[in-house]
């Protein structure tokens, strides 16, 4: 399995006037041909912020600091953000599904014309072609009839069909990596599952990878292969699904566990134990791992060394935490 | 599209008739009686040679119609404007549609010309702003666009009369000269007047130009459109121009509106004799009929843009076409 996407120690500050927010701070994972993987932390940890860099989509004040993200060879983030090169790439070989349904199509253009740029701009096809080839599209995502619906508005789709039409243009050009930043939080939990049962069908049949990011790691836990667990703008633990979802080692992962239920469990089996406290300020941020004032683990080296590095634990997991809770 | 257009159009028939009855009773309960202002000069009973006698004036007060009751007299004058009929002046004694016609074109004219400078020269500097927000050219031209909008528009001309007529003597004070008679003179006359009501609109809408693209940049369909790898020029052009033009375009349709109202003073500065300066006399010699006609043809006009707007908002925007 080739390495698709090689993303090294990405920093992305924020320049607000409360001073400087640390959004994403020394961010690395790797994203295997065909494989998906999840990212998955809560509101605010710069989930949204690490992909965004990726893909150079970080607005003022943001300002990617620092970091390397080897995509074919190539460090993309050498290339100026709206330059040529960046372009090229963005919309063909990695495209993005974004989180609101509702407000990511232009509501004063068809869904024809939006599904048909990135057609004619990316793989030179001529209207004609592009509106067919955008039908099909459509009719591969499952809006029902597609050659009708194609010259509608986005206010006359529902949101999972709006959605569907978003998949839709991020597979138009046979990406090799597919973003989708929490593809299925806006919609009911019924077409969540569609939603997410489609993609998955999708990029396995075109061997594209995806990444998912979302704050619930119920719905990553059955998709991907591999998790990565943020938090305050850190990957705090990463590995496989399987081991995140059964045997986690970090104590945040313990707790986001422990706070919501599983799918078979006996009712009064287990009593949901919610994670005291809010996530930290991301201005100001203390040096000691950033989870210390929550922590139900934490040791007296805590609070006197700063936040640890990621470390392996077993084969493919990483935790950064002086405490390591195997078999807790 | 076509239900839609229908609606706004019976809608707009119907403010038309509230405006006329409003035009009518705000003339008719203003205290004074146009006959005394049209015979200034004479005094009723009284002594000399244009001595007139109340029997005089009963027949002329009659002749008017003024001793009708105000609800006949307002149907009286429904009528004949539907025959196309709009009165007689009552200092002038011309025929109301004959005037109009030769004064109106005068104010559409320089009216069109502002309106056009003030719509596209305010979205043009309303995108440069957006666009380059932030910098030097930003920050000064935001500065001159809000000290633009707080300017009335007489002093404006007073302030332009005195420096380019006055100081400069480049541009003649005032005067109105046909297009075809003499072009230059025309052209120098017609300057100032242009400018001093365009400043106003040139600065509201690129302010609100500014404001709406800023808006729709941010929006997430244009972080999709920005995704998708298009460049930046067909961002602007397809994703965002269109959505920001929504509320620009109600602007525009106020510009209108603006423009009418600031044609009454500007046409009185610089003397030229258009429907504001006929509707500023006519008021000052009590003509009520003149300024019943005025009013009615203003606000049919601002019906009339309102009406163009909401359709041009149902073109821009499809979710309020099918409403």
């Amino acid at each position: 399995m080739s390495i698709v996407l090689d993303v090294q120690d990405i920093k992305t500050y924020f320049h607000t006037e409360y001073g400087l927010v640390k959004a994403a701070d020394g961010i690395s994972f790797q994203v295997n041909q065909g494989e998906i993987i999840g990212i998955v932390g809560e509101s605010g940890c710069g989930k949204s912020v690490s992909i965004l860099s990726v893909m150079q989509l970080i607005q003022t004040p943001g300002e990617i600091v620092d970091g390397k993200v080897m995509f074919d060879g190539q460090d993309l983030l050498r290339y100026t953000a709206n330059g040529a090169e960046m372009r090229a790439i963005r919309g063909s070989k990695m495209t993005m599904i974004f989180q609101e349904p509702m407000t990511s199509l232009n509501p004063v253009l068809t869904i024809c014309r939006q599904v048909t740029e990135s057609l004619e701009l990316h793989l030179d096809m001529d209207r004609q072609a592009a509106r067919e080839r955008s039908i099909e599209l459509l009719k591969g995502v499952g809006v029902p009839d597609a050659e009708r619906r194609v010259d509608d508005y986005p206010h006359q789709f529902s949101g999972g069909m709006r959605q569907r039409v978003m998949i839709a243009m991020a597979l138009s050009c046979n990406p090799r990596i597919i973003f989708a930043d929490e593809p299925t939080t806006a919609v009911d939990v019924t077409t969540q599952a569609q939603l997410l049962e489609l993609m998955k069908d999708l990029v396995t049949r075109q061997n594209t990878s995806l990444v998912i990011v979302t704050h619930n790691l119920g719905v990553v836990a059955r998709y991907a292969q591999r998790i990565y667990v943020m938090y305050a703008g850190r990957i705090i633990e990463s590995g496989l699904s399987d081991d995140i979802f059964n045997h986690p080692r970090h104590p945040y992962t313990v707790g986001l566990l422990n706070s919501v239920p599983r799918l078979g469990e006996r009712h009064g089996t287990r009593k949901l134990i919610p994670i005291y406290g809010l996530p930290p300020n991301l201005i100001n941020m203390p040096p000691t791992c950033a989870f210390l004032a929550r922590c139900t683990e934490k040791v007296e080296k805590c609070s006197k060394e700063p936040w640890p590095a990621l470390r392996a634990v077993g084969d493919q997991h990483y935790i950064s935490c002086y405490v390591d809770i195997k078999g807790k | 599209m076509t239900a839609y257009i229908i609606r706004r159009v019976i809608i707009g028939i119907i403010v038309l008739l509230l405006v006329t009855m409003l035009v009518f009773l705000l003339v008719r309960l203003l205290p004074g009686d146009p006959l005394m202002v049209y015979m200034g000069q004479f005094s009723v009973g009284g002594s000399g040679t244009t001595r007139i006698t109340p029997e005089e004036y009963q027949f002329l007060y009659h002749q008017y119609g003024l001793d009708r009751s105000l609800p006949v007299q307002y149907i009286d004058w429904l009528g004949k404007i539907f025959h196309g009929d709009l009165g007689k002046s009552v200092t002038v004694g011309q025929d109301i549609g004959e005037l109009i016609a030769e004064r109106m074109p005068r104010t559409a004219y320089i009216g069109l010309i502002t309106f056009v400078i003030g719509a596209v020269g305010g979205t043009f500097v309303g995108i440069i702003c957006a666009l380059r927000r932030g910098s030097w050219m930003d920050n000064t031209l935001t500065t001159l666009a809000n000290i633009g909008m707080t300017i009335p528009v007489f002093w404006l001309g007073i302030l332009l009369m005195y420096l380019l007529s006055y100081k400069l003597g480049w541009l003649p004070t005032h005067g109105w000269t046909h297009p075809l008679d003499n072009f230059g003179k025309h052209i120098s006359q017609i300057i100032m007047p242009v400018l001093a009501m365009a400043v106003g609109s040139i600065a509201g809408l690129a302010r609100l130009v500014r404001s709406c693209m800023l808006e729709v940049m941010r929006a997430d369909y244009v972080r999709t459109a920005w995704a998708k790898g298009l460049q930046e020029r067909v961002i602007v052009v397809r994703h965002q121009i269109k959505n920001a033009m929504i509320p620009v375009v109600t602007a525009l349709g106020g510009a209108i509106g603006m423009i009418l109202g600031g044609s009454v003073f500007i046409e009185t500065v610089f003397g030229i004799p258009g429907m504001g300066r006929l509707m500023t006399t006519a008021i000052f010699d009590y003509d009520y009929q003149i300024v019943q006609a005025g009013v009615l043809l203003f606000g049919a006009i601002i019906i009339f843009s309102n009406l163009i707007v909401d359709i041009a908002w149902g073109w821009l925007d499809p979710r309020i076409r099918l409403a």
